[in-house]
């Protein structure tokens, strides 16, 4: 499976308050969560945010809350993958029992800039930065957490 | 090779032997938890997917305590949609508003969980019920939805870290002092993926309480989960409670823990976590000149009885600072209405607090309790974040039931030393 979008860069512990502030959880419409994804920290992020774009921060991306809001919010919202150097334990989970594509990798959570075009193949865990022309390995996902992506989610895999 | 406490439960639960970290296994699960923000998704889910059945009426916990009583309507819909699942399965164990407590404190009170057992919730503060000896973790709506449908989650076995715990916590000084002194040392990420584990001979000087605050916030550090090793007080507490069989796993003795960390508990000081993040500690002797505006004394970390007793004790006789909103609200029923037996409720409404029945409120910025642009709120709570109890330009500073009393009289950051 391959990926190609441009980024929208974030920083350091980047957590779920901010990706999804509780104030907007009295709903569990996706499209009514996305229309506030990132909205404490970027309130142009909605704005501008393409389907099929990419989202590249730091350390611990979605810490605190397990609310699986904030991963639902990030992928209606239209991005297609998330680069982190960590993530936080419940969102990294969360993400994939959803089928939201994270990949862990510091040289890309460095070197990618915000609008840069970066295309990811989930296979062989390769970024190509296009702008930049440069490559970046991240680790691959292991085969039981492919199988569960590869169904689409958590529950599809266990039907 | 050996294995931790936490290791050695999930082997018990995914019918192995021996498991090594790393490992990614199927487990049984004790019990499945979700409250009425995180249920709603998982309900959708689980009848998006087609499931007709759950694995076990008692084996699932749904308590509406994060916007009840209900904030607004679209949160009254969202406890409809929870008590229509709940009565179409006949749930054991569905708190609604009367019943409901908020959900960490209102589990273990229930003796609904117990030493040995594996637990899920879909609330990241679901690592609490590690101070009885079970393996407890959050996770999110699709883990609960797959969990209520199959009584299985899936796990990656974590490597541990083991806190050596001596000595004895000095007056005025709490579990939440220790947790928050912890999490400055580890950082919020420093027990990312990883089991703590809490053992040593100063275990003996924390009480429940304490422990259930400090696994509380094992998830501030990032980690899987927090266990505690069971010993008598744990035993006398969960035999009051618990009506059903419990196991006590121990480390073994060559249990391989990647690190360890000595935690003098008389060396420990009122400690204050600043804005945004509960690793930005502070001694209280550091924290210089903060005036604030508002007082939260509860939460699933300092809701329970003994932090409505510190809190009376300081309270009592004392008057709240004219700038300062003082709201404290008892986590469960059984512990409000403790507070009314005990006289606490008088002591706080004469020293001018509001108190609530219970309820996640202001903790998450839901309601009950909301901050403005530029308000500072000293918080018994366990999250800082950016906008977490209101304003994105507000701040919550993250402190002990004491603290933050003596904050409420005071009108600034403070320790209890400096209202007596
Ligand atoms: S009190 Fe706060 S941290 Fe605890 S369950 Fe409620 S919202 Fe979450």
């Amino acid at each position: 499976m391959e990926v190609k979008g441009f980024i929208h860069k974030y920083g350091d512990n980047v957590d779920t308050d901010v990706i999804i502030p509780a104030r907007h959880l009295n709903t569990s419409n996706h499209k009514e969560l996305a229309a506030h994804c990132m909205e404490d920290i970027d309130a142009d992020f909605i704005k501008n945010v393409k389907q099929g774009d990419i989202m590249v921060a730091g350390f611990n991306f979605g810490c605190g809350s397990s609310r699986e809001h904030a991963p639902i919010a990030i992928k209606e919202a239209g991005i297609d993958c998330v680069i982190a150097k960590t993530f936080a334990r419940i969102f990294y989970r969360n993400s994939i029992n959803i089928g939201l594509p994270i990949l862990e990798c510091s040289e890309a959570s460095e070197k990618i800039k915000a609008g840069d075009e970066v295309s990811i193949n989930f296979d062989s865990g390769i970024i190509n930065n296009i702008t930049k022309n440069e490559r970046y390995q991240a680790l691959p996902f292991p085969d039981f957490i492919k199988g569960i992506m590869d169904k689409g989610g958590l529950l599809s895999s266990i039907k | 090779m050996g294995m931790t406490m936490t290791q050695k439960i999930l082997a018990a639960h995914a019918g192995l032997e021996q498991v090594v970290a790393g490992q990614l296994i199927r487990a049984k699960l004790d019990m499945v938890l979700g409250n009425d923000i995180t249920s709603p998704v998982a309900i959708n889910e689980f009848e998006k997917a087609g499931f007709s059945e759950i694995f076990d009426k008692s084996k699932i916990s749904m308590v509406m305590d994060h916007f009840t009583p209900n904030k607004d309507i679209k949160a009254a819909e969202q406890c409809v949609q929870c008590r229509t699942f709940a009565r179409h399965f006949n749930l054991d164990n569905f708190y609604d508003v009367g019943a409901m407590g908020i959900e960490h404190a209102l589990l273990p009170e229930k003796g609904i969980v117990a030493a040995g057992d594996c637990i899920i919730g879909a609330d990241s503060h679901t690592c609490t019920y590690g101070a009885l000896g079970a393996f407890s973790t959050g996770v999110g709506s699709t883990d609960m939805a797959a969990g209520m449908a199959t009584g299985e989650a899936w796990f990656k076995v974590p490597e541990a870290i083991k806190f050596n715990i001596t000595g004895k916590l000095s007056k005025n000084v709490s579990g939440k002092d220790v947790i928050l002194h912890i999490i400055g040392i580890t950082g919020v990420d420093g027990a990312l993926y990883q089991s703590m584990e809490f053992m040593g001979q100063g275990l003996i000087n924390l009480s429940i309480d304490d422990r259930l605050c400090m696994a509380n916030m094992a998830i501030e550090a990032g980690a899987k989960n927090g266990i505690f090793m069971v010993d008598e007080i744990t035993k006398t507490y969960l035999d009051e409670r618990v009506h059903r069989p419990y196991k006590i796993y121990a480390p073994d003795e060559d249990a391989v823990y990647i690190r360890t960390i000595d935690i003098d508990l008389s060396k420990i000081k009122p400690t204050v976590s600043f804005p945004h993040l509960p690793d930005n500690t502070r001694t209280i002797d550091e924290v210089g000149d903060i005036p604030i505006q508002q007082v939260v004394i509860g939460s699933c970390t300092n809701g329970r009885l003994s932090d409505m007793a510190i809190a009376a004790e300081i309270l009592k006789g004392k008057t709240v600072h004219r700038d300062v909103r003082a709201i404290i609200i008892p986590a469960t029923q059984q512990i409000y209405k403790e507070c009314i037996q005990l006289g606490y409720l008088e002591i706080f409404i004469d020293a001018g607090c509001v108190v609530s029945t219970p309820t996640c409120g202001p903790c998450l910025g839901g309601h009950m309790g909301i901050l403005a642009a530029g308000e500072r709120c000293v918080a018994t709570t366990n999250r800082n974040f950016v906008g977490r109890m209101g304003h994105v330009k507000s701040e919550v500073y993250l402190a002990s039931p004491a603290v933050a009393a003596a904050s409420a009289i005071s009108g600034k950051l403070s320790g209890p030393e400096e209202v007596n």
